[in-house]
């Protein structure tokens, strides 16, 4: 029990780290962009019509003025204690706007993430059982192709198909535009064309992964002496058994690749979700909602690679009574 | 007797791919010839490397997917074929293997020894299996990495005689036990030989062979060099293979110096 404990305190600490590390990151990157946030916000017709008060106010408002230390010294004075602040574009609580689109967003991403966990494991199951065979080599040519395609073309060419040239799917946003209260097939038909984007995508990724480690435990002593006692249904009862523990690493770590994915399909897809907040922020220079995002996202890929940090613990018996008998 | 195996002239090669695609074929077993009796336990030895344990993959037709088997293989009095393999493995024909990687780490031992079968039979017979190896039930409920590794031994012989074969063979079934153990898990084998089974025993090891076998088959590159009994091998009688004799000299009893 103190070795969970342990465990524990130990991955909180890094949390607390890792969230420091990469708001200050994202603060010191925007800090040195280019971009003036009175330019980009007002528009160099706006600020050349404006009396130099305005413009000091408007300064104060954008934060121009503050020493870059001192900005975000006290932004995470706040942070800590809670209160992300309020965004300079939406002019709403960060957390507010975060939350709203978080919840648009999890349509997608929960669809994708099961979208593309299912896929990859099974056709990287397909592929790893027939090695060398043609299933194999369809699956692994296709899984190279796709890797190897950015996720932007790729929803670009669904949208092509599936929205303009046989109109069955809508052309992006996340509800009917203007039809008010969403159904929620409604919601599931618009999620649909993004969510494929980055399933097919992740899918991949995964697929080649799992084929890897099915050739792996079929050339194994346990698989060898399984046929030599003529057991039947090697696939699901051995193969199956010992690619879970990677397929579920894998399916945990992919949370940090659909978040960062879903930056640009939300952008091709007009999807109003925290991947397109996140780049109106960054573009807008609106700072305290850029490292509001930044620090829950992180959050929550340091949540998956966590939790299947804790399954691998529950399902590998090596983990699970060795961790018992300490 | 009629030997329950018979093996003639058993070759074994693979297919390498050598620097860019020149298609090379590499063999490891050529014109190796043996016969098991029931009742008996055949000792094969051979040096490591020798192609020892492609004899046993190639008798259960287990053999990697590049690899070419051609010869003879007779079980029972007619010609194992792979149907015919397929059917017999795990039933009459049992693979004890060298250790405790055959396992799944996965799988809890019980449901390995009983092939995931769990009629109150099979439960009864593994329990039984088990007990005649000195394993508690408790053995049941343990994951492989929890075996120490004289009873990952005895829980893959237990694997073997589920099913009562006819014909078993232990693929060096002994390293990195003791000579105390070692001399446990022979004493299985010679007990499973004298309730009838033919036993296949591949060793590197010599001084075993010579302890618990009938007869000796000495494998040299990939052939049969002589086949003996150990009081023929001790006495240096019948040895025709120069490779043979010079073992036998180097057996330390025999001044190897």
């Amino acid at each position: 029990m103190s070795h969970r404990l342990q465990f524990t305190a130990k991955k909180l600490v890094r949390m607390a780290l890792l969230l420091l590390g990469v708001s200050l990151t994202a603060f010191l990157l925007m800090n040195a962009s280019p971009l003036d946030p009175l330019q980009t916000n007002v528009g160099q017709a706006a600020l050349g019509s404006m009396s130099p008060e305005q413009i000091a106010k408007l300064e104060e408002y954008w934060g121009a003025d503050t020493p870059a230390a001192e900005r975000y010294l006290s932004w995470l004075g706040s942070a800590l204690r809670g209160d992300l602040g309020v965004s300079l574009l939406y002019r709403r609580p960060v957390l507010e706007v975060i939350g709203q689109r978080l919840s648009t967003s999890l349509w997608l991403l929960a669809c994708a993430w099961v979208l593309s966990g299912a896929l990859g494991l099974g056709l990287g199951l397909l592929a790893g059982a027939n090695r060398g065979r043609w299933p194999d080599r369809l699956v692994r040519g296709c899984c190279l192709t796709v890797s190897s395609t950015p996720a932007f073309w790729l929803g670009l060419l669904l949208l092509i198909v599936f929205a303009v040239w046989l109109k069955i799917l809508p052309i992006g946003m996340a509800v009917p535009i203007g039809g008010g209260q969403a159904t929620l097939l409604e919601r599931l038909r618009h999620a649909l064309l993004p969510g494929l984007t980055l399933s097919i995508t992740g899918a991949a990724n995964i697929a080649l992964h799992t084929r890897e480690k099915v050739v792996d435990v079929l050339d194994s002593d346990y698989i060898l002496f399984a046929r030599a006692r003529g057991e039947r249904h090697i696939l699901r009862r051995h193969v199956l058994r010992n690619v879970a523990l990677p397929a579920v690493t894998l399916q945990f770590a992919s949370i940090g690749e659909l978040i960062g994915g879903s930056v640009l399909v939300e952008q091709v897809f007009s999807y109003p979700g925290l991947g397109q907040a996140a780049v109106s922020a960054g573009l807008g220079s609106d700072m305290p909602l850029l490292l509001g995002i930044t620090v829950v996202t992180a959050a929550l890929v340091f949540g998956g690679s966590l939790t299947a940090d804790l399954l691998y613990g529950a399902i590998d018996p090596r983990i699970r009574k060795g961790a018992a008998a300490q | 007797m009629e030997p329950i195996l018979s093996v003639e002239d058993l070759s074994v090669s693979f297919a390498r791919y050598d620097r860019g695609l020149s298609r090379r074929s590499l063999s490891a077993l050529r014109g190796l010839s043996l016969a098991v009796e029931p009742g008996q336990v055949l000792a094969v030895v051979g040096e490591s490397g020798a192609g020892k344990s492609l004899l046993a993959h190639a008798i259960l037709h287990i053999l990697p997917r590049n690899a070419q088997a051609s010869g003879t293989i007779r079980y029972g009095g007619a010609s194992l074929t792979r149907e015919r393999a397929e059917v017999l493995r795990g039933r009459e024909v049992a693979l004890i293997p060298q250790g405790v990687t055959f396992l799944d780490p996965m799988m809890k031992v019980g449901s390995q020894i009983r092939r995931g079968e769990n009629s109150p039979d099979a439960r009864a017979r593994c329990r039984q299996v088990l007990e005649r190896y000195g394993l508690g039930p408790e053995t049941e409920e343990l994951y492989p990495f929890q075996l120490s590794g004289g009873m990952a031994r005895r829980v893959l012989i237990a694997c073997a005689v589920m099913e009562s074969p006819r014909l078993i063979i232990a693929d060096e079934p002994t390293p990195g036990l003791d000579a105390k153990a070692a001399g446990r898990v022979l004493g299985h084998f010679r007990e499973l030989a004298e309730q009838g089974a033919g036993v296949l025993f591949i060793t590197h090891d010599l001084t075993l062979a010579l302890s618990v076998a009938d007869r000796i088959t000495v494998l040299y590159d990939g052939q049969t060099a002589d086949t003996v009994s150990p009081s023929q091998f001790r006495a240096g009688t019948g040895l025709t293979h120069p490779y043979t004799r010079a073992l036998r000299q180097a057996m330390p009893e025999n001044d190897f110096l």
